[in-house]
């Protein structure tokens, strides 16, 4: 008993999948960011530099989370959660303003972004509440808590504001369903984004209502044996056609233009190159240049020639699909797809509840990075600043991913302790 | 279940990320992504422009190479400013400014800096070109013009701007389009297509080669060669006579529509918006503002037409059984109308039935017929609108639909008009008595005096007037100009009138311009016409009007001409017809005493009246 609690079994799966996104993730930053005053793979005041020393340090931090008790994450799962919101909070005394958003801590030339880490964080708060023997989420009161976690930092981060980065909390409904939420609140996101995306597409919001009184009425004459209560699809359908009007009424009179732009774009219903839509295309623009097998390492035209913006970080992509051609994209997208299927299915293998719920929720805010951050890349989701983990360059979503994977990875060791 | 929608959620985005990859990265192989490409550098190849030829083969417009220093805002680097403004003879703020609006047009497209080099300018430039990065030449084919005259009809061509720019995705900035005339109407024939070649360029922005071997290379294409129906030689006499005069002739082969001569005066040197001057040329000529040099008068002034306009008159009245062939009327030097009315008549031999009617140009005549065939109809408004019914069917009071990019309607009032003009629509055919002479509110340009004219000489029909004769390659004529318009007097009350024209000029108003061995059917035409000097209604000297074709039996030219302030009808336009229509029968003048007066003669004195002070005595 007393040699099982010390000894440690590693999904070494896992932590190979890490360190090669990591590595192709270096590779890619050394292309995007060479130029004609670089001096070697070593030179710190590059960016690759700066990224390989961030690097280093994540190997550092990994014994370190490593080393620490099973149990600690879970026992003091809501002080790291506190420490974190606070960490949030002060950024509002003490932050950086940087490009419009109070997103950082500054430390001389090194510069701290702690929503990075809040997920790591609300992802173990989570899983505590869950976890607990009271908590029942058919019960609206746990609903409620449970929401109230996700929320807190979700506000302070929309306050930054960084509404890229809030959205990635919706991520967490993926643990919460497959806690016992309702399968409801899923139906309703998903019809929701759906009726968005028509409404904008139509941009006449009475056009959709129109849509969603047809669709109604069939569907009411079709389970008519089953005599449904008119009640109810009245009511279904009238919060539909309220929700697509606020849709139409939000984004014409409360979002920005730049906003309006970026729907727009992806929709395909305003084409501007030289202007708003400039990002996306010239990405895009490098990713077809790829072909089958891309150009070669550090041979990217579009990288080179500094094109597309922001390219080591949310862009890096691009690099990838210009240099590695459509076999190197792929091969990055399966990594991603192993890596997270492989969470899951380890995250399914847990005995403790906190473990398992941890772990799903990793799985899905890495999911949900990937998805949002290659959709923008290749030009079918709109511009939202999101990194693309362990890949793109950045300190903090470096060491927040690490400790993300690197949490549930000693979790995931110790779950044979369990009988 | 609640254990699978995470992964399939995975495996579905992952699937659609993957689809759009394979398909941005292997299917979508299209050359329109290349114009964005920044790795691939797009050069054009302008093809030469087609040449333009006249009715007999001669040509008029041909090419000639031109060099204009264009610039790429983004690849400028280490401008040294002062060097290159005196290497292209500006001055630094207006560099400055063609640098900032090339910015604001694009960064990453070529701008114009300086258009329109000559050889010895380009030698020059040449050489030092390679010093300045993002400034380069550009080989252009302008225009050169073999004759010195028919600008009006030739039109130019000119740096695009920017509406079209953005409308039309072919041109880009600093491109040169045909913006007036032939050059406008007929663009799309005569630019051919320019050719592009997209050439890849390495990571350190050098080029290295054809991008993919060249497969979406295109080879410029030579526009296509066009022949207009114009006659260089008679474009040419007539500029010539109607030198110091303002008005314009217009002459049509009857038997095809065919625009033998299309002269406005004053007109200029085409030659002149060609090069670097150009621009100081375009101003000069746009701002003169008393001459109207770029004023089309053929296609673009209206004038009330006149006596030429009795000769409608008579084929309505005829048509409307309201008069015959015999009929005579006595003159009484004038009609009275109404209550007080009276249309005075000058002096001529009386009575007149239709033939002499025309022949002596009687008022009273016409001012009869027309108030019998409008009084036929139970209203006068039904009567005016069965009268617009006959004149539209000639094609007036509306666009002739020729293929030059520029007119007017003209117009020929109707009932509407008259009820808007005249309080609870109580009106009646007396008041719009002026009518029936070709004065009052009728008004038409001179090419459709001419197509009237032509109309005429064929006894009741007309092809559309047009300037293009032919395309030379795969591209034929317009249907639109083979087809026959009718009008709607029957063909045997032309040879009364035209017997009447022909009297004209055997006996009656323009005996004096007689030619030996050709008749000629005529009808001259001396228009009233007023204007404000300084807030005073002032009648002016009367337009000279003569319109005219021959030879009577076999009608190979109707003319039309047009002489501001020219006096009366025979004086300038009658003579100035008769000369051209020699010309072109016979291509040489025997009437030389006539073509010396008309060559020396000069009206500038007469056109710097409202200016001068002089008083319009010639009225009186």
């Amino acid at each position: 008993m007393l040699a099982r609690s010390t000894t440690l079994r590693f999904d070494w799966l896992m932590i190979f999948l890490y360190f090669a996104l990591v590595f192709i993730g270096w590779i890619n930053i050394y292309s995007a960011s060479l130029n004609d005053n670089a001096s070697g793979y070593f030179d710190f005041s590059q960016i690759y530099g700066k990224q390989m020393l961030w690097i280093a340090l994540s190997f550092f931090l990994i014994p370190f989370i490593l080393a620490i008790d099973s149990k600690f994450y879970e026992r003091f799962a809501s002080v790291i959660y506190l420490i974190s919101i606070v960490s949030l909070i002060g950024l509002f005394v003490f932050g950086k303003n940087i490009a419009g958003q109070t997103a950082w801590y500054s430390f001389g030339s090194f510069s701290i972004q702690p929503s990075e880490f809040v997920k790591a964080a609300t992802a173990l708060a989570l899983a505590k509440y869950l976890s607990d023997i009271q908590t029942n989420l058919k019960e609206f009161r746990s609903q409620v808590n449970a929401f109230l976690i996700l929320t807190v930092p979700m506000l302070l981060i929309l306050l930054q504001p960084d509404p890229g980065s809030v959205l990635i909390y919706l991520a967490f409904f993926f643990p919460l369903y497959r806690e016992g939420l309702s399968g409801l609140y899923l139906a309703v996101g998903a019809t929701a984004a759906i009726l968005f995306v028509v409404t904008l597409y139509t941009d006449n919001w009475w056009i959709v209502a129109i849509g969603i009184l047809v669709i109604g009425v069939v569907a009411y004459f079709i389970n008519r044996k089953r005599r449904p209560s008119l009640v109810k699809y009245t009511f279904i359908a009238l919060a539909a056609i309220a929700f697509t009007f606020s849709v139409d009424y939000i984004f014409d009179n409360v979002f920005k233009q730049h906003h309006r732009d970026r729907f727009n774009i992806v929709l395909g219903k305003e084409v501007d190159e030289r202007g708003i839509g400039y990002n996306t295309h010239q990405s895009e623009i490098a990713i077809s240049n790829g072909g089958w097998f891309g150009r070669g390492w550090t041979e990217g035209t579009q990288t080179k020639g500094d094109f597309v913006p922001e390219q080591h970080t949310d862009y890096i992509f691009s690099t990838v699909g210009e240099e590695w051609g459509f076999i190197g994209s792929l091969t990055i997208i399966l990594l991603f797809v192993g890596l997270i299927t492989r969470i899951i299915f380890r995250a399914e293998k847990q005995k403790n509840q906190f473990a398992r719920i941890y772990g799903y929720s990793a799985a899905a805010i890495i999911f949900v990075h990937f998805a949002v951050n290659i959709s923008m890349v290749i030009g079918i989701f709109p511009t939202v600043g999101i990194p693309l983990p362990f890949i793109s360059y950045g300190g903090s979503a470096l060491w927040g991913f690490t400790i993300l994977l690197f949490i549930f990875i000693k979790l995931d060791a110790t779950n044979f302790h369990y009988t | 279940m609640r254990r699978l929608v995470l992964i399939s959620l995975v495996l579905v985005t992952s699937v659609i990320l993957v689809a759009r990859l394979f398909y941005l990265q292997i299917i979508d192989t299209s050359s329109e992504s290349l114009y964005h490409n920044n790795a691939v550098k797009t050069v054009y190849e302008y093809p030469q422009r087609g040449y333009i030829f006249d009715r007999n083969g001669e040509l008029l417009v041909a090419n000639q190479p031109s060099y204009d220093v264009m610039v790429v805002p983004r690849d400028i680097k280490n401008l040294d400013t002062l060097e290159l403004c005196q290497l292209l003879n500006i001055s630094q703020e207006n560099l400055e400014e063609i640098l900032n609006k090339a910015w604001n047009y694009s960064p990453r497209l070529p701008s114009v800096v300086i258009p329109q080099l000559n050889k010895a300018e380009y030698a020059i430039l040449s050489e030092k070109m390679y010093k300045y990065r993002g400034f380069y030449i550009q080989r252009r084919s302008l225009r050169d013009y073999q004759i010195a005259h028919s600008a009006n009809v030739l039109g130019y061509i000119a740096e695009v701007n920017q509406a079209t720019l953005d409308n039309n995705p072919y041109y880009q900035a600093g491109e040169l389009i045909g913006t007036a005339g032939i050059e406008k109407q007929y663009e799309d024939v005569l630019r051919g297509s320019k050719g592009v070649k997209f050439i890849q360029r390495n990571r350190f922005n050098q080029e290295i080669g054809p991008y993919k071997d060249g497969i979406f290379d295109t080879l410029p294409q030579r526009g296509q060669d066009i022949q207009l129906t114009i006659d260089a030689k008679l474009q040419e006499y007539g500029t010539r006579l109607m030198k110091n005069k303002r008005g314009g002739i217009v002459a049509i082969e009857p038997a095809t529509g065919e625009i033998l001569a299309l002269i406005s005066a004053p007109n200029y040197d085409p030659g002149l918006l060609v090069g670097r001057e150009r621009s100081k040329n375009f101003t000069r000529l746009w701002y003169d503002t008393i001459s109207k040099p770029l004023f089309d008068r053929v296609l673009m002034g209206e004038y009330p037409p006149g006596s030429p306009f009795k000769v409608l008159t008579a084929l309505i009245g005829l048509e409307e059984n309201v008069i015959t062939t015999s009929e005579a009327m006595s003159c009484f030097r004038g009609y009275h109308y109404g209550r007080n009315g009276f249309l005075r008549c000058h002096y001529h031999a009386s009575p007149v039935n239709v033939v002499s009617g025309i022949a002596t140009s009687c008022n009273t005549f016409f001012a009869v017929t027309y108030r019998r065939f409008v009084e036929k109809y139970k209203t006068p408004q039904e009567g005016i609108d069965n009268w617009n019914r006959h004149l539209s069917s000639f094609g007036l009071g509306n666009f002739l639909g020729y293929d030059l990019p520029t007119g007017r309607r003209g117009f020929i009032p109707n009932s509407e008009f008259y009820n808007r003009a005249y309080p609870n629509h109580r009106w009646f055919t007396t008041a719009t008595i002026s009518n029936a002479i070709g004065q009052g509110e009728v008004s038409m340009t001179p090419i459709q005096m001419a197509n009237m004219t032509a109309i005429i000489a064929n006894r009741g029909w007309y092809y559309t007037p047009h300037i293009l004769k032919k395309v030379m390659g795969p591209d034929t004529l317009s249907q639109r100009y083979k087809e026959k318009h009718v009008t709607t007097i029957s063909p045997r009350h032309f040879e009364p009138v035209i017997k009447g024209m022909h009297d004209v000029y055997r006996y009656g108003t323009a005996s004096a311009i007689r030619i030996p061995d050709i008749e000629i059917g005529g009808k001259t035409g001396t228009v009233e016409n007023y204007t404000r000097i300084d807030g005073k209604r002032v009648q002016l000297t009367d337009h000279s009007i003569f319109v005219a074709f021959a030879p009577i039996d076999d009608p190979k030219i109707a003319i039309a001409v047009f002489v501001e302030h020219g006096y009366w009808g025979s004086r300038w336009a009658g003579r100035i017809a008769g000369l051209m229509i020699e010309k072109y029968l016979k291509g040489e003048i025997t009437r030389t005493d006539m073509e010396q007066f008309i060559l020396e003669g000069s009206l500038e004195e007469e056109y710097a009246k409202p200016y001068s002070g002089k008083p319009f005595t010639i009225n009186n």
